[in-house]
């Protein structure tokens, strides 16, 4: 994107004025650097969001912001119901509440350093992973619809983690609203034999090492040293979200050619809130996001298990568990006033600032832990949400790097077995069953994700805490 | 182009698949496509034909079908455990009848990269070009 067609606010923040079918303005987050590499689809889809009906202050791209499904990924967008606001399967993503939980292990690099082998060997033995790979639970229809309204308190009744890890998950676990009845049959079919396993493509189980500290007090609430060993899982809510994503993303399409709604995108179809559709599909997408918070709660669970032996000594306490790709109902201030809206973010995790009620009290006066997950071999980071991220855009953050290059071209470009030995050699083991797939996820086929933290700790979205180094990365 | 020619390829998305199949007519160009989501998986000359799956769909138009069939595809895939290497398409109006030869994945054999997740309306298109040659592409999530 060409910085010179955009209205600069600051070095860190960029509009496109309301004009046409615009409703409200488009805001984007990120150094101009990050700016000249958005690709343009980034600016169409952005402007697009912002015509939709009772779209709520700006249409939003975070720093990490790229072409998606009608919303950019990185997009955040919030609807007012009031104002006719619409739902937009889109706007959530296929794979509903993908997200990262972050557990902590309280032992050092050098402790793990000489068992770093078994380790991997332990968790890619644990934990299902790549198509092909098979889950070792089989829900029965009964216990598939207590999972879809319970969520990962469901998963803790049926013995898969502790009741402490609830309060360190978003909407405490079970997202509220969710109707197994608004799920199809086929969803839950596929679904089925697919709890606590990983999934494949940019989803992972990594091992990771706190290698910088930049706010060592909301650090040492986080449980977080210099040093430290932490363990992140990336993955969502399986077929189960992919199948409710695309059939109300048909469903909204051909709804609304019905009823006259141009769409200028069909990815972006959508359903008023105040709709039977509208609540149908909240009802499911809810539904999906007790999924993967079920899922993520019975992979905790396994790690747990997995490392149980080779590290006794730790108890794998969670430290947070974020989603990405969700619409959840929340209260902000917009032009002094509060109002209850919708707020999609497509791409983008929620970042409560300090104060806000719904965090567990150990954290409640630092702010909500942030998770941004890099590519294999790459660094993540641990932010915490801001008291100005919220009217910066709704109190949301980016989620990860994207791609700077196909899968088609990083496989031309690499072969899987080249980059596990360049890893390995830089001290990073990899398990995965695919050469391919490796290849694919090869950390330059990502773009650097250190400049999408700088912006997004300069633009007030999250504060930077830790920097961390991948050890072992487990990928489907 | 050459008028019988059939084929598929892939084409670059950001994050995940673009699949373009081509063909002499429709069904050619269809059956090109979910060749082609094959191939983002593994290659498809490693999947023996020995089970065939039968989907049915009908879709308002013909890029809806294409998203429809290939999802239909994946959901076999999904619930079965299977990858799927030879097709065949028959279309009548705005229905599709098509049986999808495969068998079920072997990660020594296979080596499965992706998994398919969805077929999206992104880049969706089915036309006939100026020769009367089919193409049909989408881009899938994997």
């Amino acid at each position: 994107m060409d910085p010179a067609r955009l209205d600069k606010l600051s070095d860190f923040a960029w509009r496109i004025p309301p004009s046409g079918p615009m409703r409200v303005p488009v805001i984007i987050y990120a150094d101009e650097g990050l700016i000249r590499d958005m690709d343009e689809k980034v600016r169409e889809q952005a402007v697009n969001v912002a015509t939709l009906p009772g779209i709520v202050d700006a249409s939003y791209a975070m720093p990490d912001a790229h072409w998606g499904y009608g919303f950019p990924i990185g997009g955040v967008a919030a609807f007012d119901p009031a104002e006719g606001g619409v739902i937009s399967a889109g706007g959530v993503g296929f794979d509903i509440s993908c997200g990262v939980r972050t557990l902590l292990t309280g032992v050092s690099r050098t402790d793990i350093e000489p068992i770093k082998e078994e380790i991997a060997d332990a968790l890619f033995a644990a934990v299902p992973a790549g198509l092909g790979s098979k889950g070792r639970i089989s829900l029965s229809g009964q216990e598939m619809d207590a999972m879809l309204e319970g969520g990962a308190a469901w998963a803790v009744g049926q013995g898969y983690g502790r009741q402490a890890d609830l309060e360190r998950i978003e909407e405490h676990g079970r997202m509220d609203g969710a109707r197994a009845d608004c799920v199809s049959e086929r969803a839950k079919h596929r679904q089925r034999k697919e709890m606590g396993t990983l999934g494949s493509g940019n989803h992972y189980l990594e091992v990771q090492e706190v290698v910088r500290l930049f706010d060592p007090d909301a650090a040492r609430v986080f449980g977080l040293a210099e040093g430290d060993i932490v363990i992140a899982v990336h993955c969502g809510s399986r077929g189960l979200g992919h199948q409710i994503g695309t059939e109300f993303l048909r469903e909204m399409a051909i709804e609304d050619a019905k009823i006259g709604i141009h769409l200028p995108d069909r990815e972006l179809a959508c359903a008023p809130i105040r709709s039977a559709l509208g609540e149908r599909y909240l009802g499911a997408m809810r539904a999906a996001i007790n999924c993967a918070l079920a899922n993520r709660q019975i992979i905790g669970h396994l790690v747990r298990q997995a490392l149980s032996e080779i590290l006794p000594e730790t108890s794998l306490d969670l430290l947070f568990d974020v989603s990405h790709n969700t619409c959840k109902v929340e209260t902000h201030k917009t032009n002094g006033v509060e109002r209850q809206l919708h707020v999609h973010r497509k791409g983008a995790t929620r970042a409560l600032g300090p104060g806000s009620p719904s965090l567990a009290p150990a954290l409640r006066d630092t702010g909500q832990p942030v998770f941004v997950g890099g590519s294999m071999g790459t660094a993540s980071w641990i932010l915490v949400g801001t008291t100005e991220s919220e009217r910066r855009a709704f109190s949301s953050a980016c989620h990860g790097a994207g791609r700077s290059m196909s899968r088609h071209q990083a496989r031309k470009t690499w072969r899987g077995r080249e980059i596990i030995d360049e890893l390995s050699r830089r001290g990073i083991v990899i398990r995965s069953p695919s050469m391919r797939g490796v290849a694919e996820e090869a950390p330059n086929a990502y773009k650097d994700i250190s400049a999408v933290i700088e912006s997004t700790h300069c633009a007030g979205l999250a504060s930077k805490i830790a920097e961390l180094r991948p050890l072992i990365c487990i990928k489907g | 182009m050459p008028a019988t020619k059939s084929g598929w390829a892939h084409f670059p998305h950001g994050a995940d698949v673009g699949l373009c199949g081509y063909g002499p007519t429709i069904e050619a160009a269809f059956e090109q496509t979910a060749l082609a989501m094959s191939a983002a998986v593994t290659d498809p000359s490693c999947i023996r034909p020995r089970t065939g799956v039968q989907v049915e769909c009908e879709a308002p138009d013909p890029e809806m079908l294409l998203v429809d069939w290939l999802n239909a595809l994946i959901y076999e895939m999904s619930t079965g455990g299977m990858l799927f290497g030879r097709f065949e398409v028959h279309i009548d109006g705005g229905k599709l009848t098509g049986t999808a030869w495969g068998e079920r994945v072997s990660r020594e054999r296979h080596k499965p990269a992706v998994e398919a997740k969805g077929a999206t309306y992104t880049a969706l298109e089915v036309k006939q070009d100026d020769d009367g040659n089919w193409v049909a592409r989408c881009v899938v999530d994997v």
